[in-house]
């Protein structure tokens, strides 16, 4: 009886939750960077139900009588940052039994109480692209994930479509990683690779026409192939392809490829852009840039350069950056803005390539990137100048809900570490909670 | 002298192809002027804010180089400049960077098996391993971190077996091994913890097994050390070792154990095993040290912490981005390394680590001294770098701005009184 009353004591307060965003927020007094538009003083962000509903100031914004205001002197609002490349999660793809393996879903190997997602929304992100290794040619499908709070499966921080498709692309990688000489399947040479890539996009090719000659003739469709349906996707530009590649020559594989089959694709890494950004910009093809300590640490990217921002900008190409975390830390994300700057890049497309430019890789444009009216209310608030080494996140809020708070000092030790701040998330029931004796 | 020797280099050439006698003449005439320039290396260096850890920044300073060394520091109104010193300008001028811990010149960017020689792993006790008999000065990864400024680095035997060699120290510029250092020997590398074990039945597998060698071999040391004094007396010359003699000289407290250690326990056991020999160590990583930091207080030993920036993860899955303000606010010394990485970054910059504990508590100041003034304490070099103080190497670095913010640029960087480097990094 006893726990009876505290199940529906706690059904109570779940619909109290679902409830609490009705009324409109209004964030007021902040310097707003909604990227989309010029920065405003004395800016005005208005939120309501996840979305974004007005961006101004006191003359542009009209605050109705129930608002909620918080007033943020001083700080700096900008967009959730999204990160175009990341391993966070523990997920793990494609195993060791072919170097090509289209069917293979992070969605179903990802832990989404892994502290790496709480250390990513520490540091400003709200939305990432967790992608298998880059051992093999295809390490199967990626997934793009809005770090949202309080996930308890991985269903919780899905991005759906209007059709209910979650969002994801799927992962190539050229180069070095994927050789493995020796094996009997796969490639020992960069033309092998290439041979092996063209191979399966060819039956690809087939087995859309295949699919296509079946018209509505249910028996004439070829027996479902999971592998070709993930890589019919990547042809239909349905799926984008995240290319990892580092050296020039490679880059140019990948572009050569690309025309060939007219996939929509993402160059990750590109550690030699700048050797090739023409070349890059011509094929207008984005580009997702990593920037880190050192050169080297593996022979393809020896001549990786802070200045592949600045070249691709000037080239007229598309930038966006990523953590590659493991490899660079998430709470380190806006450093990479920061570096670029410093290797010549604009102030405006560092920012923008931390922001829309890899919303528009990930083809979540419309819903992501900007502080735009009608966009999800995903923000970061900011102590101060974005591409400061002394700024911090303050606030993270993925679609109207604040998912990180300096203030908080759990979320403080996620931040900056300390004992325990590596531990991954205790489990979740529901909005189970430790005051109410949910471990009894 | 490099530039001198190109110079007249061009005019022997010049000479030999016959040239016409104008080229000839304005050759000889920039030699001259070249010569009169770098013969005494006459130089003054003009910053709108000069940090000379030695007191506090100087607004409109300008340091004096004369042939190596600093000749005098203060302000524009304090120093007159004299009129054949070359005059460089800068917005920020701080004293070299000092990297306190470090495998690069050892170990080298193209991560292959011939540029990886910071680790040894076919014993797990060899303190004869010296440094410079691996030390590439020309590897590219020294010019990387030049470039960002920094002049002097404590490189040598990583971290990964329980004691795997020496360390030294050298500046970041040197044709030669020999030329390069300035310390051949400066610590013996010791590692305690998950990465200093060993698999396949073989020893050591354990940390209690890690401590108990450790301990045999300086007992094996002291025992040496006691018969050699013994020995003095007698005129007799006991055979050299090389293992040995290291050890010894440990125990002799001539130098220091330089103990990597991140867990907690790990840190306690390095502590007790230098209190029952009575030998100097340095505490290296240390990324648990902010839970034990009453204890190494009292120890007296100091610690060169991890970078801010390493992975959280294993050994280090509670290191914290403020470790160095909470052991500097306690009174300890602290420095900040590059540390050691076995794929990429394949190094780290101090700089960017500075300006990551700048961020999370430190103050400017003690920032900066831990990559200068504390690092050259920790090295046992403060009399001779680490800060802007007449007397003392001319190694500075120069920034067009705030030295720690990510768009800030290295513009120049000196060593013994030459510019090693222009490059807008």
């Amino acid at each position: 009886m006893k726990k009876s009353l505290i199940y529906i004591g706690l059904f109570l307060l779940c619909f109290n939750r679902t409830e609490a965003q009705e009324k409109p927020t209004a964030f007021i007094n902040a310097k707003i960077i909604p990227i989309v538009g010029q920065p405003i003083e004395q800016g005005i962000l208005l939120i309501q139900n996840g979305k974004i509903t007005a961006v101004g100031d006191a003359r542009t914004v009209r605050l109705s009588s129930d608002v909620v205001t918080i007033d943020v002197q001083g700080k700096t609002i900008m967009p959730g940052l999204i990160d175009s490349h990341s391993h966070i999660g523990d997920g793990s793809g494609a195993d060791g039994s072919s170097p090509i393996q289209p069917e293979v879903r992070l969605l179903d190997s990802v832990n989404v109480r892994s502290s790496g997602i709480q250390r990513a929304q520490s540091g400003g992100i709200t939305t990432v692209n967790v992608m298998p290794g880059s051992g093999h040619l295809n390490s199967g499908q990626t997934l793009y994930l809005k770090l949202r709070d309080d996930a308890n499966a991985i269903d919780d921080l899905l991005i759906f479509d209007k059709n209910g498709v979650y969002a994801g692309g799927i992962k190539f990688a050229n180069g070095t990683n994927a050789l493995r000489t020796g094996t009997s399947n796969f490639p020992g040479t960069r033309s092998k690779s290439a041979a092996l890539v063209r191979e399966q996009f060819t039956k690809a090719q087939d087995y859309r026409e295949k699919i296509r000659r079946a018209g509505t003739d249910k028996s004439k469709l070829p027996p479902r192939d999971l592998a070709m349906e993930s890589l019919v996707e990547a042809l239909d530009g349905k799926r984008v392809v995240h290319f990892h590649t580092h050296r020039h020559d490679d880059i140019m594989t990948v572009l050569r490829l690309q025309k060939e089959f007219g996939f929509k694709v993402v160059l990750q890494h590109v550690s030699e852009a700048w050797k090739v950004a023409d070349e890059i910009a011509r094929a207008k093809v984005p580009s997702s840039v990593i920037l880190i300590d050192s050169p080297g640490g593996k022979l393809e990217t020896l001549d990786v350069s802070y200045t592949n921002g600045a070249a691709l900008e000037k080239a007229g190409a598309l930038v966006g950056f990523h953590t590659d975390d493991y490899i660079t830390d998430s709470r380190y994300f806006l450093r990479s803005a920061g570096l670029a700057v410093r290797a010549g890049m604009s102030r405006e497309k560092a920012l923008y390539g931390m922001t829309m430019a890899n919303a528009i890789m990930l083809d979540l444009q419309t819903r992501i990137g900007s502080l735009e009216t009608g966009k999800d209310a995903d923000f970061i608030i900011l102590s101060g100048d974005p591409l400061s080494v002394y700024t911090k996140v303050t606030e993270t809020w993925v679609e109207g809900k604040r998912v990180f708070n300096r203030n908080d000092p759990k979320d403080l030790l996620i931040a900056t570490g300390g004992y325990g701040a590596s531990n991954d998330k205790e489990i979740h029931i529901d909005c189970f909670d430790e005051d109410l004796g949910g471990g009894k | 002298m490099n530039f001198r020797a190109k110079v007249k280099n061009k005019k022997a050439k010049a000479g030999r192809n016959l040239f016409s006698i104008r080229v000839y003449l304005w050759l000889s005439v920039v030699s001259i002027f070249v010569s009169v320039i770098t013969a005494q290396g006459q130089i003054a260096v003009k910053g709108e804010t000069v940090w000379t850890m030695a007191g506090e920044p100087i607004a409109n300073g300008v340091v004096l180089v004369n042939n190596g060394k600093i000749e005098a520091v203060g302000t524009a109104a304090q120093i007159k400049i004299p009129s054949n010193y070359r005059i460089i300008s800068a917005k920020v001028v701080t004293p070299g960077l000092i990297d306190a811990r470090t495998v690069i010149g050892l170990n080298g960017y193209m991560n292959q098996p011939h540029d990886q020689m910071a680790l040894d792993q076919s014993s797990p006790m060899q303190p004869e391993l010296r440094a410079i008999d691996s030390y590439n000065p020309q590897e590219k990864l020294i010019e990387w971190v030049r470039e960002f400024g920094v002049t002097t680095i404590h490189t040598g035997h990583a971290p990964g077996a329980l004691v795997s060699g020496q360390t030294m120290i050298a500046k970041t510029v040197g044709k030669t091994a020999d030329s390069a250092t300035i310390v051949p020997t400066a610590m013996i590398a010791v590692t305690i913890g998950d990465s200093a074990n060993v698999s396949g039945g073989r020893s050591p597998g354990t940390r209690a097994k890690q401590a108990a060698m450790l301990r045999a071999e300086l007992i094996k040391a002291s025992e040496a050390v006691r018969k050699q004094d013994e020995d003095k007396k007698s005129d007799a010359k006991p055979p050299i070792e090389l293992r040995g003699a290291m050890m010894q000289r440990v125990l002799r407290r001539e130098i220091p154990l330089l103990v990597t250690a991140h867990r907690a326990q790990d840190i306690m056991t390095a502590l007790r095993i230098a209190k029952e020999f009575n030998i100097k160590i340095v505490l290296d990583g240390a990324a648990e040290a902010f839970m034990v930091i009453d204890e190494i207080k009292a120890s007296g030993f100091p610690v060169i912490i991890h970078p801010t920036m390493y992975r959280a993860g294993g050994e280090l899955e509670s290191l914290s981005m403020t470790t160095a303000s909470k052991l500097k606010a306690s009174g300890i010394v602290v420095a900040l390394q590059s540390g050691y990485e076995s794929y990429v970054p394949k190094t780290r910059v101090v700089l960017f680590e500075a300006g990551a504990a700048a961020a999370n508590g430190l103050s400017m100041r003690d920032a900066l001294a831990t990559v200068t003034i504390d690092a050259a304490k920790i090295l046992g070099l403060d009399s001779r770098i680490g800060s802007l103080v007449k007397g003392k190497d001319a190694d500075m670095a120069m920034y067009d701005g705030d030295p720690f913010e990510y768009t800030t640029h290295c513009t120049g960087t000196m060593i013994n009184g030459n510019i090693v480097s222009e490059t807008i990094r």
